[in-house]
């Protein structure tokens, strides 16, 4: 087991990513989605703070803690809605809401 | 010792992030994303981001998963039960997947593999984040404090029954 490279952080990112991306696709509650977002979002971070390392810049960092501060933002805005429809439907599920369905 | 303790958070990582997805019960989700956070906190701490790892426990772990937890308890939300696999949306992930992994894979240069072994002095990162969020990004920072208002008022308008 070797240091690790800038590559092995990439290739952590792009599978965090990607588990995300399905939990997205699958599940259909939306509490559960919205998880899966944070989990995306979180996987962009681990590749903006390797990419900061290897190239010796604290930028990234400043990026990575904007990309926090509007993930905060968007859960609370997002549970918000989330229980504003609630109120509405009765349900959380992604699809028995479907008022704006062609 | 890097190596192991990169495996160990690696495996954890990707094994709470899967377990997210697979667990009917919403509670045990939300616990797994907590334990998906720790381990991307120990990362940022082995990639010398001791800051943001600390701002990853504080407002992920902390903040956020409280708010999650809570609106689950308050909306009472049942286990998901299972639906049949279909086989067009099966195809069109497995589709998915192998496009996104090409895609990725050939994102990342060849140079990347290769060992840096200069470790970044060890400097204080809160002090230099501080620096530059205060001095060339001070513009989007006002702006993130403004959104944060923004998103306050509107939580507050979204919550109230009757405006």
């Amino acid at each position: 087991m070797g240091t690790p490279t800038l590559g092995h952080y990439l290739v952590l990112s792009g599978l965090l990513f990607a588990i995300g991306l399905a939990g997205v696709i699958v599940r259909r509650d939306l509490l559960i989605m919205y998880m899966c977002l944070e989990i995306m979002l979180n996987a962009a971070n681990l590749s903006l703070v390797a990419f900061s390392r290897f190239s010796q810049q604290v930028r990234g960092q400043v990026l990575v803690f904007f990309v926090i501060t509007v993930a905060a933002v968007e859960v609370a805005v997002g549970l918000a809605l989330l229980v504003s429809l609630y109120r509405m439907k009765r349900t959380t599920k992604a699809e028995e809401i479907t008022a704006l369905k062609f | 010792m890097e190596g192991f303790l990169f495996w160990f958070s690696a495996i954890v990582l990707l094994g709470s992030a899967v377990t997210v997805i697979v667990n009917r019960s919403p509670v045990a989700s939300a616990l797994s994303l907590v334990t998906m956070i720790l381990a991307l906190a120990g990362l940022f701490g082995l990639l010398g981001a001791y800051f943001l790892a600390a701002v990853q426990v504080w407002v992920y772990a902390g903040a956020v998963m409280v708010l999650f937890l809570f609106i689950i308890m308050l909306l009472d939300v049942k286990a998901e039960e299972g639906a049949p696999l279909r086989a067009l949306g099966v195809g069109a992930g497995l589709l998915t997947v192998f496009l996104l992994g090409a895609g990725f894979w050939h994102a990342i240069p060849a140079s990347a593999w290769e060992a840096s072994g200069m470790r970044v002095a060890e400097s204080n990162d809160a002090a230099s984040i501080g620096h530059l969020l205060f001095g060339a990004y001070v513009l989007p920072f006002e702006a993130v404090g403004l959104l944060l208002l923004v998103a306050m008022v509107g939580v507050i308008v979204l919550s109230k029954r009757d405006v």
